[in-house]
């Protein structure tokens, strides 16, 4: 067997001084599984608890800490790296033919920053924790005990992290293009992993003097939040979901941008709509910074800017849509083939669209007025972010897991475990939308005894949601103890990121590749998307 | 390697230009222009920082992309300073107001007297 | 005139075919890192913006605290900089070793005399308790709530000398490098870009100055 980047250069250390892109992609894969079974357990424990009104295996003070966390874990040490750093960083070089990412050192970099932050957000966790919701919402954040500080602290050295990484692809999509790759010849991966980057880019450092003046506040009541000392603590919400509304457009784009490689694919056919998904990922980045307001409707900000977010809250559907659209187009017609990957991916396109129409109620002024602060929010964004983002990196994971690691796993197993998945977040958070609507209020440790057969339904579900899990991480260990098998394209894919061998050589492609072809041509019986020419 | 042809005496006119009106805002800001003071200020910062932009930093000869990296990180800010402003101005009769300076010292007084939430550890 | 230059192959790292692909590459990687300190900074000009506006008085009354000389002078001294900075790359870039180390020094010079006027300022400031939030503690105010004006000078300069420290740290290990002779007009990257991350320096200050030292 020819030696593969996993195998050479040999040793422990040259695992943590590599530059090569594919193992630091891999070393993040590992280390944000991680994270989801820390954001997991913690989700597992809150549906547990409210399995019935009032105490059940926790006291109220260590709830608020359990939900504080599993958001704060989920968003900045799982789903925000996910796509981008685990899978992006491994297969976006090889899909645009090059050598690495323009930076390399920098991408080690970026590893090293997401685990200094993770290390700094478990020691929060163990010295006090935080129960002041992901969000940190002042007065209560800058004033409560507990490690706030640190916390946020650990939430501004992430975001470096993401920082650099965004750099990284920027550049490396400008300049490190193969040979007669132009811009409307990458794939659309390329493009949804640029739109994010942009975001990444524009976006993360307003969190970060965010945190900073939580820190500040805290520290030197500096004033600006604290109303008592003549702040405005509505200010800080304008600061925070400055980012944080356009860091859920860098959790769904990544996974948009895996979804239009994965139907093409198992649909055998071209992609319908290229440009028009292209550019509805550049318009979601932009308009994406223009909406942040539709968090805070009944914060006490003011009628008029509520009635501006509002508005422009229903134009960042318009290019999702698009994408629904067009990706259904591909299908129709098509030769469908049902693997795990293309499971994933039409439970993404259902899940999805469900999240995202749930969010035109909580968009419209009227409505939001009702469910803002209820189990409807909270159903909403596990719809999009895990019944959308999650799905689609599973649909990435299961399609590039060949040309990562040399092996197949048991697609058997795996259609159980999509089953499993499917069925288990359905049960999980449908209920919570009825929950919601019927004014179960979010983040509450007590409830009306009403609410209960709707919270034990859910719980039920998460069980099986997470049994589903626990079969993933099964045949996916199983299969990395099979020998190495797998062929360059097991799937019959377009791209380059199949021209090469599964796992990939160090330095990627025996012979620099010069593109020829559209992108997504499977117009014939072995489709060739690129020439590999000498 | 793109040619940079800015010759070296470029440099030390815009630097005469900048130290010039940097000595224009001092003298206009010991005048009274009244709510024109603002717009003068940052105006001719604007204008100091075009300089340095364009000429010090090369976005006059260099490839758009720098530019166009830029101008859209700074229309970002721009949208976020534009649509607080409006926000805060906006908030009518009833809204939650910060303190008055009055009770905004009374605050403080309190706020020295306490330790802050850091050194209390639970 | 050129003094020994490395070979240009040198610096050309595995992944890019030309160096103009790798110059280019890191210029677009520095115009990116630059707008993320401009959203930075740009917080706090929001923050400090929003604030004026609420409490004018005060903001006013606080900022005659501030000494306009020295704060003029710490100006010219950061556009002087930018000027010396610019002349060391354009030296790289005309392959004249000699004059890049002579800017680059007047470069750190210069950056040190601002940290050495803001180190006065500064000292003023808690002679007099003209402290941040809860420490202010200066006496004889007639406008009360100026302490939240220096939270926001003692954050927005504080940041801006990180700034000015980091960029000396960087600039001292260009400097060691156009010393070892690694720059030509085939490769002076390193100089370009901590010249485009200076400017930027000089930038935020452009505009601190004027708002916390001039308006009124």
């Amino acid at each position: 067997m020819s030696d593969n980047y996993l195998s050479s250069p040999r040793g422990f250390k040259s695992w943590l001084t590599t530059v090569d892109h594919k193992r630091i992609g891999v070393m993040y894969l590992a280390s944000i599984l991680f994270a989801f079974l820390l954001g997991g357990i913690f989700a597992m424990l809150i549906r547990i608890e409210l399995l019935k009104p009032g105490h059940n295996i926790m006291s109220a003070d260590t709830y608020n800490r359990v939900f504080t966390l599993h958001g704060a874990i989920m968003i900045f040490l799982f789903i925000i790296p996910s796509i981008p750093a685990a899978l992006g960083n491994f297969v976006l070089p090889l899909m645009l033919g090059a050598k690495d990412v323009a930076f390399p050192r920098l991408n080690l970099a970026s590893y090293y920053i997401y685990v200094a932050g993770a290390l700094l957000a478990v020691t929060a966790m163990v010295t006090g924790g935080v129960d002041t919701g992901w969000t940190f919402y002042t007065p209560y954040s800058t004033t409560t005990n507990g490690s706030v500080g640190l916390m946020t602290f650990a939430a501004f050295v992430l975001g470096f992290s993401s920082i650099f990484t965004g750099i990284n692809f920027i550049a490396t999509i400008h300049k490190l293009r193969a040979p007669g790759m132009g811009w409307f010849r990458m794939p659309l991966f390329a493009w949804g992993i640029y739109a994010t980057a942009i975001i990444q880019v524009l976006a993360t450092p307003v969190l970060g003097i965010t945190l900073l003046l939580i820190i500040m506040e805290r520290v030197f009541s500096v004033g600006i939040f604290n109303p008592q000392l003549g702040g405005d603590p509505i200010l800080f919400q304008h600061f925070f979901w400055f980012y944080s509304h356009p860091a859920v457009y860098i959790m769904i784009l990544p996974g948009m941008a895996i979804i239009s490689e994965v139907i093409p694919c198992f649909s055998r056919k071209t992609i319908f709509g290229y440009k028009a998904i292209a550019y509805s990922s550049i318009a979601i980045a932009g308009v994406s910074f223009l909406v942040w307001g539709h968090h805070m409707f009944v914060s006490g900000q003011s009628p008029l800017a509520n009635v501006i977010f509002s508005f422009l809250t229903f134009l960042v559907a318009i290019p999702s849509g698009v994408k629904v659209f067009n990706w259904i187009a591909t299908m129709y017609k098509g030769s469908i083939s049902l693997e795990a990957p293309m499971l994933y991916a039409i439970s993404f396109l259902l899940l999805f669209a469900i999240g995202g129409l749930t969010g035109l109620f909580l968009g419209a002024l009227a409505t939001d007025v009702h469910l803002h602060d209820t189990y409807f929010v909270v159903a909403h964004f596990h719809f999009v972010m895990m019944g959308g983002t999650v799905m689609a990196f599973l649909a990435g994971l299961h399609y590039w897991w060949p040309k990562m690691f040399g092996r197949m796993y048991s697609e058997k197993w795996a259609r159980v475990s999509a089953a499993l998945i499917f069925v288990g977040f359905n049960v999980t958070f449908l209920s919570q939308f009825v929950l919601g609507s019927r004014g179960m209020p979010r983040r509450y440790y007590n409830y009306l005894d009403q609410f209960q057969p709707l919270h034990v339904f859910s719980t039920v579900g998460s069980w099986i949601l997470g049994l589903g899990f626990v079969i993933m991480a099964g045949y996916l260990w199983a299969s990395l103890r099979r020998p190495l098998e797998a062929p360059a394209n097991p799937w019959g894919a377009v791209g380059l990121e199949w021209q090469t061998a599964s796992p990939p050589p160090e330095h990627n492609f025996e012979k620099v590749p010069i593109v020829t072809g559209e992108p997504y041509d499977y117009s014939t019986p072995e489709p060739e998307a690129a020439e590999v020419q000498a | 390697m793109d040619a940079h042809r800015t010759p070296a005496g470029t440099y030390a006119k815009v630097l005469g230009a900048l130290l010039t009106l940097t000595v224009i805002t001092v003298l206009a800001a010991g005048c009274e222009f009244g709510s024109w003071n603002v717009i003068i200020a940052l105006g001719i910062a604007s204008i100091k920082a075009s300089l340095v932009a364009l000429f010090f930093m090369h976005l006059r000869q260099d490839k758009p992309m720098s530019a166009i990296i830029f101008v859209t990180g700074a229309a970002m800010l721009g949208v976020f300073l534009m649509i607080c402003t409006v926000d805060s101005n906006a908030r009518g009769e009833n809204a939650v107001r910060p303190a008055t300076r009055e009770t905004g010292a009374a605050g403080l007084r309190a706020v020295q007297g306490s330790p802050s939430p850091t050194a209390e550890r639970r | 005139m050129s003094a020994t230059a490395a070979p240009p192959g040198e610096f050309l790292q595995h992944h890019f075919t030309t160096a103009e692909q790798q110059a280019d590459a890191g210029k677009i990687g520095m115009w990116l890192f630059l707008v993320t300190e401009l959203l930075l900074f740009g917080g706090l000009f929001v923050g400090f913006a929003i604030m004026q506006s609420l409490h004018r008085e005060a903001f006013v009354a606080a900022h005659r605290h501030l000494d306009r000389m020295l704060g003029f002078i710490n100006t010219v001294v950061l556009l002087t900089s930018s000027y010396t900075m610019a002349m060391a790359v354009h030296n790289a870039r005309t392959d004249r070793r000699k004059r890049v180390i002579v800017y680059l020094l007047l470069t750190l010079i210069c950056a040190g005399i601002f940290l050495g006027i803001k180190y006065v300022e500064y000292s003023h400031k808690f002679h007099e308790g003209l402290l941040p939030g809860r420490f202010y503690s200066h006496k004889g105010d007639t406008v009360p709530g100026q302490f939240m004006f220096f939270s926001f000078y003692f954050m927005m300069t504080g940041l801006h000398g990180l700034h000015i420290l980091g960029g000396m740290v960087v600039m001292a290990w260009v400097l060691r490098r156009a010393v070892r002779g690694d720059f030509s007009h085939s490769y002076y990257t390193p100089v370009d870009l901590t010249g485009l991350y200076w400017h930027l320096v000089d930038l935020i200050w452009i505009y601190l100055f004027p708002l916390l030292y001039l308006i009124k």
